[in-house]
């Protein structure tokens, strides 16, 4: 291995020219090295520039950018001064880049087998006799099984994780000695987020290949990459080994950061990251962080601080480094009220059925009933006025279904919904009063979905006034200015449209449409996915504040274990639309789990170089439920034989109310988990 | 009042701020002034038009271009410059009409199917897919041989023939705007159906209309242009492009200029609309890329 850089990004800048006529730059002075072998982890929240750099190192500029200063060199080459022809044999060959999404991004029309085959075509020397078999071998190379099997298949028969494995194939076809990579697990699931970030660390390792892997999550940064810069505004702020970075950083955006991730390791509310980042240009000539650090001063506002050894000799941009171990990196849970948990049951469900496929109009003239299993079944689970209940599970287990149900959006098969105490609620939205439907108002996961481009704030928030309470006029008026204020936004955004504002403060305006109807039952589907870790915390903070103010109740629907558990008192385990786990949060996070949950727990990537996931159970994606026994047979590592295949167990409930539905008895199981951890 | 103090985001607001989107990208500021150009042309070419449509000579018959005659003359001695800009207006006229009405009840059909959902609306898109699958000119043809030539027939039969495929794109974007949570969250949080369709939906949909209208209008010029061009739209001695190209299309090894100024008057409107409608699709965020071909 020779230590000339792979990559290499020196002084550069980047901008573009905006309305008046100036030169706005998205990055500024960046310098970055890649040697070979190395991976570099790239971590910023959005808007920062992390794609910008990853994308220049690629020779490439989004439109309306261009090179202000310096210059992006891979192996020695001039990247901004090749011509079209040179760049395109360089990317996709020695240099591959694998985006957001890319397993979405395979053709949908040709076998996975044929896409390969063109990639090698392109971008590798191979005799094309040879390509069968090279295929064959990278699909092995990612730990796809039944290879031979795979290249016939499209890639809409493949999970997430295996497309995103098969883009992962696609980008070693030239057999690059750089790879990029642009969030390349953001929206799998967790169990498959943990298997390819493993993937990744073997390829790097046994390819000597280098990485800069792009991401906001600092969890999977953690977990493949040996150096990490941080970016904030369009500026390299701290650059450092992984360890340095996420055990001991100098710079207090850093320390925000790590602060406002919430972690299974801590119960605590996550600290959010106040206000936000600089518009391009718009950092002035001192520190970009100025208007949100604990440790400005007047020097900080007057002058730019340059990246120079802080504390601990990693490089930082900061004039007060020596002061940053006086700010909080993890969460004091201190500014977070707790509310009160009342005893009177709110909602309760009870031996909820809910299916998709209707039989046919044949099946039905003969009466015949669908034999299909149900999408979601069996599920109960009593909500007490004040509590928020977590349900979590992997994508498609149902949990956005059930929310759906109690909402009335989708009539059950069967079983009852009872809401206060009250007689069992109408099935559909359509039959139930305006009472209740002003008492249960559903929030969804992202927000450029569930408001409309069309409308303006005001006329978003109008609508649940105008319905629920008849408002008009100025007292409309002043309502909608009162809500606002409430998820701290403020009057001037009124007569903005949804476009022009940034993810957090949609989602804001969301809650606030929810909290409109004064509601009683408030159910939360995802609503932080789509946002940034630091904006993640803020609206996690909003959540928990309204709740202690107003004493509402929240089913928080989320895949991601450590944000339900900041949030949750009481936590339900959902695999393939089944219950297998629920009780107080503290119980549930501890042992004994259900297989599932453990797997769920194992696979987490916490920001912490020194915990590794355990990886139990493959990252299959089932399509259905079995049709009878325990719902998690096909993938469970402590299956016990074939009474699992048969039976459906039990439920074991402990007098704290803790209950996990599996064959083996709790005190083998707490047992067995101990003994392997 | 000054443009400034238009509320950005009211109506009036939008339409303007879509209306500089689309000048400001060089597509979108070419084609608009192709077809304004165009528009201008249709009212007042007949009195800018320098000898009468209609005033044969004899003596004058294909000859070149010169000073007096910028685009020579046609086989019976007849201006073709002065024609050529007035070719076009019984064209514009008919499908001016004709879009609107196409668009409107194509539209209309399309999100009732699309709202209603299910089998109804699978097995009314199979109708459909069957007509657009037959050749256009032949079921045309079948409608003006019955029903015979003329504007009165020509405005209800492009009319109806080009709301066709608006159905399937009214329902496409219906079946889209649905599907999304804002809709989602007005039934659920009790609005009336008609609510919802007029606020939510609506809106939404219109902005794929427009587009697709702005692409009717392209494709039903052409088809209007073909049929005069068989014989069956503009009687003569009406100037238009398409009967133009036919009278003049037997003498073109040696007088080229009949056929060149109809049709480039045709394929600068039809660029012009194409590249305007072009530029609406990305200003108002629609993926032209998913409409169905049609
Ligand atoms: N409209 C639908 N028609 C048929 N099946 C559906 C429909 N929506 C969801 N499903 C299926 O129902 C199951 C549960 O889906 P659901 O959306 O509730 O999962 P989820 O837990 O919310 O997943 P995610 O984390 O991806 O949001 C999945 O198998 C899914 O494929
Ligand atoms: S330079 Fe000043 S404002 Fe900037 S991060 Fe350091 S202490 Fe904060
Ligand atoms: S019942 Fe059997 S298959 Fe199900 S979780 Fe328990 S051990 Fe695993
Ligand atoms: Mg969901």
């Amino acid at each position: 291995m020779t230590d000339t850089p792979v990559i290499q990004l020196s002084d550069l800048s980047i901008g573009f020219t905006g309305r008046a006529g100036y030169t706005l730059p998205v990055l500024r002075n960046i310098d970055l090295t890649v040697r070979p072998g190395e991976s570099i982890g790239l971590v910023g929240e959005s808007g920062s520039g992390k794609s910008t750099v990853a994308l220049a190192a690629m020779g490439y500029l989004k439109r309306g950018l261009r090179v202000l200063n310096g210059r992006a060199t891979f192996e020695g080459h001039d990247m901004f001064a090749l011509n079209r022809k040179e760049l395109e044999s360089l990317r996709g060959g020695h240099l591959a880049l694998i985006p957001q999404n890319s397993g979405q991004s395979l053709t949908p029309t040709l076998r996975i087998g044929a896409q390969l085959t063109e990639a090698l075509r392109l971008h590798s020397r191979l005799d094309p006799s040879q390509f069968s078999a090279r295929v064959l071998e990278l699909l092995g190379q990612v730990r796809l099984p039944d290879p031979q099997a795979i290249t016939r298949r499209y890639p809409h028969e493949l999970s997430g994780g295996q497309q995103q494995r098969v883009a992962i194939a696609m980008a070693l076809a030239g057999e690059p000695r750089a790879l990029l990579l642009d969030e390349p697990t953001t929206g799998l699931d967790v169990t498959t987020q943990a298997h390819i970030l493993e993937l990744l660390r073997d390829l790097a390792r046994e390819t000597g290949m280098a990485m800069v892997y792009v991401s906001h999550d600092l969890g999977a940064i953690a977990r493949v990459c040996d150096r990490v810069v941080v970016m904030y505004a369009g500026e390299v702020v701290m650059e450092g080994s992984a360890r340095q970075v996420l055990t001991a950083p100098t710079h207090p955006y850093a320390r925000g950061l790590l602060a406002s991730i919430p972690k299974l390791s801590d119960p605590h509310l996550p600290m959010a990251l106040g206000g936000r980042p600089p518009a391009p240009g718009g950092a002035g000539d001192g520190c970009a962080f100025v208007d949100r650090c604990a440790l400005a001063s007047d020097l900080c506002r007057t002058s730019r601080p340059m990246l120079a050894p802080g504390p601990g000799g990693a490089p930082v941009r900061c004039h007060h480094a020596d002061r940053a171990d006086t700010l909080p990196m993890t969460s004091t849970g201190d500014h977070a009220a707790r509310a009160e948990v009342g005893t009177a049951p709110v909602l309760s469900l009870q031996d909820l059925e809910i299916r998709y496929s209707k039989p046919g109009i044949l099946d039905r003239l003969r009466g015949l009933q669908d034999t299909r299993p149900a999408t979601v079944d069996d599920i109960t689970i009593t909500i007490a006025k004040g509590e928020t209940l977590g349900l979590v599970g992997e994508s498609g287990s149902g949990k956005s279904t059930i929310l759906k149900t109690i909402a009335g959006l989708l009539p059950p098969a069967g079983g009852e919904i009872r809401f206060d105490g009250d007689a069992p609620l109408p099935r559909s939205v359509e039959q139930r009063g305006p009472d209740h439907l002003r008492r249960i108002q559903l929030i969804f996961q992202n927000p450029d979905d569930s408001l409309n481009p069309r409308h303006t704030i005001a006329e978003i928030l109008e609508q649940p006034l105008k319905l629920y309470f008849g408002l008009s006029g100025t007292a409309l008026q002043d309502r909608c200015v009162e809500i606002l204020e409430r998820v701290r936004l403020g009057g001037h955004y009124l007569d903005r449209l949804p476009s022009q504002l940034s993810g957090g403060e949609k989602q804001r305006v969301a809650v606030a449409r929810a909290f409109a109807a004064n509601p009683d039952l408030v159910l939360c589907d995802e609503v932080t996915s789509a946002l940034d870790v630091s904006v993640q915390a803020a609206v996690l903070e909003l959540l928990n504040d309204l709740k202690a103010a107003q004493g509402t109740t929240y089913v928080f629907v989320s895949h991601d274990l450590a944000v339900v558990r900041a949030l949750s008192d009481r936590v339900a385990v959902l695999y393939q639309g089944r219950l297998c786990e629920i009780g107080p949060s503290a119980e549930v996070y501890a042992l004994p789990s259900h297989p599932y949950t453990e797997v769920l727990l194992g696979a987490v990537l916490e920001p912490d170089p020194d915990t590794a996931p355990k990886l139990t159970a493959d990252d299959v994606i089932e399509l259905s439920p079995p049709a009878k026994g325990c719902p998690f047979q096909r993938r469970c590592p402590r299956k016990i034989g074939a009474k699992c295949d048969t039976d459906t167990p039990p439920w074991q409930t402990r007098d704290d109310g803790h209950a996990i539905r599996c064959h083996i008895p709790l005190d083998d199981l707490h047992r067995q988990q101990q003994a392997d951890s | 009042m000054s443009l400034a103090s238009i509320p950005q985001n009211s109506r009036l607001g939008r339409t303007l701020s879509v209306l500089r989107d689309v000048m400001s990208r060089p597509s979108g500021a070419v084609g608009l002034c192709l077809v304004v150009f165009h528009l201008i042309l249709a009212v007042i070419s007949p009195y800018i038009a320098p000898f009468d449509y209609r005033t044969m000579n004899a003596a004058m018959m294909l000859t070149g271009p010169d000073g007096v005659h910028f685009l020579g003359t046609d086989h019976l001695g007849r201006d073709v410059f002065s024609r050529t800009i007035q070719g076009g207006r019984e064209a514009i006229l008919v499908t001016g009409i004709a879009t609107p009405i196409a668009v409107a009840w194509g539209g209309l059909v399309g999100i009732f199917f699309g709202l209603i959902g299910g089998r109804v609306d699978e097995v009314m898109m199979r109708f459909v897919d069957a007509f657009l699958s037959l050749p256009w000119i032949l079921k045309m043809l079948v409608l003006i041989v019955t029903f015979g030539t003329g504007i009165e027939v020509l405005i209800p039969t492009l009319a109806f023939f080009y709301g066709i495929p608006v159905i399937r794109i009214a329902r496409a974007a219906t079946h889209d705007v649905v599907a999304r949570d804002f809709v989602a969250a007005a039934r659920a949080r009790g609005h009336s159906r008609m609510t919802i369709m007029r606020k939510e939906l609506l809106p939404n949909v219109l902005d794929a209309l427009m587009v697709e209208g702005a692409m009717r209008w392209s494709w039903m010029l052409l088809a209007f242009s073909s049929l005069s061009f068989l014989g069956f739209g503009v009687s003569p001695p009406t100037p238009d492009w398409g009967l133009m190209i036919a009278d003049a299309r037997g003498f073109m090894s040696f007088a080229p200029w009949g056929v060149l100024g109809p049709v480039i008057a045709l394929s600068t409107l039809i660029i012009g609309i194409n590249l305007t409608a072009d530029a609406l699709a990305k200003a108002l965020g629609i993926d032209r890329a998913q409409k169905a071909p049609v």
